[in-house]
């Protein structure tokens, strides 16, 4: 499903160019959960942006679901963004003054679905993430792990091809970071295909598959061998 | 795409900040306001002038003395002493000129009147019995001035209601009192209704008094300084002009048009001067009025860069959730556009407010053009479109990474 052959990022800042991704290849099928692991400045952000469609490599190729991203325009792009990708930020991103299921129901609307599809498609998603009673809160009603929560819906809400997480669970209590992982582990289970950026073992450790990043490079790409599956089931 | 949530959306982020919200629509109400208010003290004025000079008479014609010579000196228009009673009389009699229905010759000066303790300094009018018609004025009480009167230069005066004012008191009845003109003692006979008009020249500030009375006790002169002249009608007016042009040439002894010693002056000619003047005076008052309007654009303008800059990461996020470029400029040129539709709407009321206050203060004709409306409406929502548009395209321009990351 996802093919990155041979790509590197440069920025250039004034004189100094910085190589932030340095020849990387690799393959991902459809209902994974991979892990992509990694230093500080090793390059994990850079091809997160990148395997998101919010940025493009300077050299390589990215084909996601046959499509090479790299050629695409910025209509495109939003498109991709929109109908192929759930992104999962470390600091939730939720609208500011906007309730839960109108969060969920906002990738919805750039796709031109009518209201009442969206809005009875947020609610059963709110429900699945076990914030049903929650749909009118804000995001400062709400507490870090029930704002992530409330993210994976609004991720999950155009059925994408697949779920970026960028560090999940960083900002979120231990307790509710193990909801989190429950979460994605089923949802993977479902058969969703799932990519998350850490720092943590014990978190990639929920991950069936983990690439370390380092310097720019692939220096290990495996499958985890004691990999952690969460029991407890969510909470609310 | 749902129109309501969007508007609702809207409407939500330009409330968060209310007081910078208010002081930018404030802006645009300022601008709107005065353009209404300006354009309609503008055509309220022009009205009030089109009204006075056309209830002088559509087809009256006036022949003055040009300037006049004293050694050598050229004097103002009006002052030649070259017009006589006879002119007047010619060209009411001549074969020459058909198209005239009446003549009224005027010799008018200002002059010091009393009245018991009161008095006044004001305009005396010598005429003859054919100002009544020529000149379209109407009695209130008592008679005007008769054809015997002035052929026996009697002592008979014609208030104007301002003059009874001032020389009786208000509504007192002057029919019968006398008043004094230059040391003679005149019996009023009659008064003349209101007619309006003020400044330079007030109607109902007039003392009438018959002409031969005017010119032999009062001033001294044999000369007329103005002829009024009534044209059949108002189709017939160049053709008078020209009629009356030819026959003074002749009677001055003037052999070509270029040396003539008078003017002949059409209400037209007035109303067309005074229109253009008003005309002028409005646009200059609306182009001062379009400045503040484009300020007040420069100050939504200035609200929405702010705007953009503070929620960078919220563009940031909504593009990596699948906005698309028009989405987020359609958001922001909508926040725009309501703050100026907005602005506009109040700004016509206050405009609509502040001219007729204006209008009832200064006594003139309230009149609020739709024109100046509508235009005032499409002008705040093209104000918001422009200004808002800058804005709008830098935010749809943001990079998604860029956005997200900023702090």
């Amino acid at each position: 499903m996802i093919k990155v052959t041979h790509i590197s990022k440069v920025y250039a800042t004034d004189s100094v160019e910085t190589l932030a991704l340095d020849d990387v290849s690799f393959e991902i099928t459809a209902g994974e959960f991979v892990a992509i692991m990694g230093p500080s400045g090793s390059g994990k952000s850079t091809l997160m942006h990148i395997l998101g469609a919010l940025d493009v490599p300077s050299r390589g190729t990215y084909m996601l679901e046959g499509a090479d991203v790299g050629s695409l325009d910025d209509d495109a792009l939003a498109d991709i963004r929109n109908r192929k990708i759930g992104f999962i930020f470390q600091s939730y991103n939720l609208l500011p003054r906007t309730s839960a299921v109108k969060n969920v129901m906002l990738p919805m609307y750039y796709a031109g679905i009518p209201k009442a599809k969206r809005y009875e498609k947020a609610a059963g998603l709110l429900g699945k993430v076990g914030l049903s009673d929650r749909m009118h809160h804000t995001g400062s009603q709400l507490s870090g792990g029930q704002q992530q929560r409330v993210a994976i819906a609004r991720a999950l809400a155009m059925d994408p091809a697949i779920l970026l997480a960028d560090e999940p669970t960083g900002n979120i209590a231990s307790v509710q970071a193990e909801e989190i992982m429950s979460i994605f582990q089923d949802l993977n289970n479902a058969g969703h295909t799932i990519i998350m950026i850490t720092h943590e073992s014990d978190i990639a450790e929920h991950a069936g598959r983990i690439i370390y990043l380092k310097d720019g490079r692939i220096v290990r790409d495996g499958n985890c061998h004691r990999r952690r599956t969460v029991k407890t089931g969510v909470k609310s | 795409m749902e129109y309501s949530e969007i508007v609702t959306d809207a409407l939500g982020n330009l409330t968060v900040n209310k007081m910078r919200t208010g002081l930018a629509v404030l802006g645009i109400i300022i601008g709107i306001g005065s353009v209404i208010a300006l354009v309609s003290l503008g055509q309220g004025s022009q009205k009030a002038v089109t009204a006075q000079i056309q209830s002088l008479g559509s087809n009256l014609l006036t022949v003055v003395p040009s300037g006049g010579q004293s050694g050598g000196v050229r004097q103002a228009a009006g002052s030649g002493t070259n017009l006589t009673s006879a002119d007047a009389e010619a060209i009411l009699n001549s074969p020459a000129v058909t198209t005239v229905k009446n003549v009224s010759p005027e010799y008018t000066d200002r002059i010091q009147v009393t009245a018991g303790r009161n008095n006044t300094n004001t305009m005396v009018l010598g005429v003859t019995p054919q100002y009544l018609e020529v000149r379209k004025t109407e009695l209130s009480s008592g008679t005007f001035i008769t054809a015997r009167d002035n052929e026996a230069q009697a002592k008979v005066a014609v208030l104007g209601p301002q003059a009874v004012t001032d020389l009786f008191g208000e509504g007192a009845a002057a029919v019968g009192q006398s008043v004094r003109i230059n040391g003679q003692a005149m019996r009023v006979i009659g008064v003349t209704t209101s007619r309006g008009g003020s400044g330079f020249q007030n109607q109902d500030d007039r003392i009438y008094v018959p002409l031969s009375t005017a010119q032999k006790l009062l001033f001294g002169t044999n000369y007329v300084n103005q002829i009024a002249v009534e044209a059949n009608s108002e189709d017939v007016m160049t053709q008078a002009q020209d009629e009356i042009g030819y026959l003074l040439l002749a009677r001055h002894r003037l052999s070509d048009p270029s040396q003539a010693d008078f003017f002949i002056m059409s209400q037209n000619d007035i109303l067309n001067t005074a229109s253009s003047v008003t005309g002028t005076f409005t646009a200059l008052l609306s182009g001062i009025a379009a400045i503040s309007l484009v300020v007040g654009g420069i100050g939504i303008m200035n609200i929405m860069l702010v705007t953009v800059t503070e929620r960078t990461r919220e563009i940031g996020l909504r593009k990596a959730l699948g906005a698309r470029k028009r989405h987020i400029i359609t958001q922001f040129l909508l926040e725009s556009v309501i703050l100026t539709a907005v602005g506009g709407t109040f700004g016509i009321a206050f405009g609509i407010a502040v001219s007729y206050i204006i209008a009832r203060v200064i006594s003139m004709p309230f009149t609020i053009a739709v024109s100046s409306v509508a235009l005032a409406i499409g002008v705040s929502g093209g104000i918001g479109i422009i200004f808002g548009w800058y804005p709008a395209r830098l935010a749809s321009n943001l990079q998604p990474i860029e956005a997200l990351r900023y702090e």
